[in-house]
């Protein structure tokens, strides 16, 4: 196998060189020559189409590559071809696991060129809706990283708790995935009847779970040998990477859109924190999410208490034209920074969309965080950064 | 062992035969049905299998055996197919010789009383790893590749504590046979009381520890199952193998825990012996089989339970694991018994 493989670039040797090595000492190290290993795109541990060449020197990374493109859709392009309202199926489908908080900065940037703003009571139930999502796809992550590093019955526990949240985001939207629930100018419909006294059940189970997480997880020491120091991101290089979320206050820096941004939604109406973490290991980032996952649900349980009344939709036209205009807006999804970039001609649809993803940014770290790691560690701290292949490859 | 009639050498190895390569579906079945399916479902807040057969799932891995019969037998195109064919074999073919001296009654071992009982069971018991590395040598894979030199690495540390653990045993009940070691802990006393006889996991409770945690280890159980190590290396040295070579894989895995955890009953929990029961009393032939089932049940728990709640160990802690820790330990604790013996 490693024999017959051609040596890599710049790795060749002279062999007459070997020669006179052996002559002049008797232990010589044999050289082995790397090996090339491909990880993906259908590996278990890359959660979807995430292709990586990994040249490994037994089993230390040498250099790796990473391959991306396998899950291309063209959401940008497709956009330029949709009405607004139709395009918020489209995003949806980016990071399919928050599909309602991708709506929500295309929806604002629209709203902002046209000027109108959702009713109070919208702007509430996006935020309940925007942070039960997060839940959603937090547990996935709790559970997976688990399973990533060999514990089979976390990830079981991670389903079965998101499968609370999941049903409450059905009841109100009637989709589990994809609700496609936004409107310009505000929502669908109004939350179903007794929906906040089971959505206030399911957040206490969240928090209890979250409890267990902790038990059986994070203070578990082969866990914590396992990801703690593996894969440390530096504060500023992670920042000079674009990495975002989650995976940048795991390593430090106190910046979450949600407080530090332009203001959206309700977050100013409540009372909640910003978890950071020193370290910037594997172990970091899997402790910010699980306090972000527990602040999201003492913030839908607050949300809920302070929701106002009212209507739901603002007075927008029947048929909805944008005026000319570009608008910026980012926010602060599960996995990062998401913003999009809408230019508008005054048509029905965008003249041209630029999406930024998290996902993208968060894994250009990766060759340059798995230089020297080993085998094992590659899949934790890929599994740690957590990305979500649809929002790579957009 | 003495039978009734007398028969030929030839018929009694070939009926004992039988009877162990009986022995090794039924317990891998057992061990799978038991813990990995159902067991491990319930800890997991799910069913598990509940329709085959009509009563929770009983026929689960009954009807997949049969499944995996059924299917292809595939042989990758760049395998030395004959090295790869053997392989499964001789993992199972270890499982098997180790079953060979396992007691289940006063009078009988299920096919051979050796004097070095242990020492034997424990030798054969690394014949495994040949097999792994001529399954992932020869699979032509990386991933098998990488998963059974990992495998080498881990069942070579790991065969010394095991080993080691087992001698505070040995020292304490001056023989290695089997028999004799479950008859030292159904006919002795703990300091003059002989009530319950004395079971060693009372006295070498560490070297118990220490032989469930190596024997995890030699399974390549969770937390040390780098080498099949499925979300990074897919299955390891399994990857390549499909249909009823898999199947022997797996018969071989649970077979081994199986023997692992009787081995584990009889030098630490007493075996087939009761306690209040004398041991030289007939009904315990018949009874015998039933109380170390029984037992190995109880000791499989707790591997299996180990299973199912810890991460796996990286290749590297893992190795610290043993030299550092395990084997350091495990020769204080043969020093203390052997100072202890003297002393009492």
């Amino acid at each position: 196998m490693t024999a017959t493989e051609p040596r890599a670039p710049g790795f060749e040797v002279d062999p007459s060189l070997y020669r006179h090595l052996a002559d002049a000492q008797v232990n010589v190290e044999i050289d082995t020559g790397d090996m090339v290993l491909n990880l993906g795109p259908q590996h278990p541990a890359t959660h979807g189409t995430l292709r990586l060449v990994v040249r490994l020197d037994g089993e230390r990374v040498v250099a790796s590559d990473v391959i991306i493109g396998y899950m291309h859709r063209g959401y940008e392009k497709l956009s330029e071809f949709r009405t607004y309202p139709q395009i918020t199926t489209l995003i949806n489908r980016i990071d399919w696991l928050s599909s309602f908080a991708n709506e929500v900065p295309f929806v604002h940037a629209a709203e902002q060129l046209m000027g109108v703003e959702a009713p109070p009571r919208a702007q509430y139930i996006r935020t309940v809706l925007t942070e039960l999502s997060r839940i959603a796809t937090f547990l996935l992550f709790l559970g997976e990283m688990g399973l990533q590093v060999g514990a089979i019955t976390p990830a079981f526990y991670g389903f079965r708790d998101r499968e609370y949240v999941l049903n409450a985001i059905e009841a109100a939207t009637g989709g589990r995935f994809h609700p496609n629930f936004n409107r310009i100018g505000g929502l669908k419909d109004d939350l179903p009847w007794g929906w906040a006294a089971e959505t206030r059940e399911a957040m206490r189970k969240i928090l209890k779970s979250c409890d267990d997480f902790e038990d059986l997880v994070v203070a578990n020491p082969i866990f914590q040998q396992r990801t703690r120091s593996i894969g440390i991101i530096p504060a500023e290089l992670g920042a000079s990477y674009g990495v975002s979320g989650s995976n940048l206050r795991a390593s430090g820096v106190d910046w979450d859109l949600r407080r530090d941004g332009k203001p959206y939604l309700a977050y100013d109406a409540i009372d909640w924190k910003v978890w950071t973490h020193p370290d910037g290991d594997s172990f970091a980032r899997y402790w910010v999410r699980l306090q972000e996952t527990r602040e999201s649900a003492r913030m839908v349980l607050q949300l809920i208490d302070a929701m106002p009344s009212g209507p739901i939709m603002a007075k927008v036209p029947r048929i909805i034209k944008v005026p000319e205009g570009e608008a910026w807006v980012n926010t602060e999804n599960p996995l990062g920074e998401m913003g999009y970039y809408v230019v508008s001609k005054g048509a029905t649809g965008p003249f041209r969309v630029k999406i930024r993803t998290a996902s993208l940014s968060n894994v250009s770290i990766a060759p340059w965080l798995l230089r020297g790691a080993y085998v094992p560690d590659v899949i934790t701290i890929l599994a740690s950064l957590y990305f979500i292949l649809g929002d790579i490859d957009k | 062992m003495s039978l009734a009639v007398d028969i030929g050498w030839g018929t009694t190895l070939g009926i004992k035969t039988l009877v162990v390569m009986g022995l090794i579906p039924v317990g891998a079945l057992v061990l799978g049905y038991t813990f990995l399916l159902k067991m491990m479902s319930h800890m997991q807040s799910r069913l598990g299998p509940m329709d085959p057969g009509g009563f929770h799932g009983w026929y689960q891995l009954i009807g997949d055996g049969l499944k995996f019969i059924q299917k292809e037998d595939i042989i990758p195109a760049g395998a030395d197919k004959r090295v790869f064919k053997l392989a499964p074999a001789i993992v199972v073919l270890s499982t098997f010789l180790m079953f060979v001296v396992l007691p289940g009654g006063p009078d009988f071992v299920v096919a051979k009383n050796l004097d070095v009982g242990v020492f034997y069971a424990l030798a054969v018991s690394s014949l495994s790893v040949i097999g792994v590395l001529m399954a992932g040598w020869a699979s032509s894979n990386k991933y098998a590749l990488l998963g059974s030199l990992r495998a080498a690495a881990q069942l070579i540390a790991y065969e010394l504590p095991l080993v080691l653990a087992v001698i505070g045993a040995v020292v304490q009940a001056g023989t290695m046979n089997l028999q004799g070691i479950v008859r030292f802990q159904a006919d002795g006393a703990i300091f003059g009381w002989d009530g319950l006889g004395h079971p060693l996991i009372l006295t070498q409770f560490v070297g118990f520890a220490l032989f469930m945690v190596a024997a995890q280890a030699e399974l390549s159980q969770p937390p040390f199952d780098m080498p099949v190590a499925e979300s990074e290396l897919v299955a390891g040295y399994m990857v390549e193998y499909t249909g009823f070579r898999f199947l022997f894989f797996f018969i071989g895995e649970f077979g081994t825990a199986f023997v692992y955890a009787g081995l584990a009953a009889t030098l630490f929990l007493g075996g087939w012996s009761l306690p209040f029961v004398d041991a030289d009393d007939n009904i315990m032939n018949f009874l015998g089989p039933g109380v170390l089932f029984a037992k190995i049940m109880l000791v499989a728990f707790l591997m299996f339970w180990a299973r199912f709640t810890y991460p796996r160990l990286r290749e590297d802690q893992l190795q610290a694991l043993a030299w550092k820790w395990l084997i350091p330990i495990a020769l204080v604790n043969i020093l203390a018994t052997g100072a202890l013996k003297v002393a009492f």
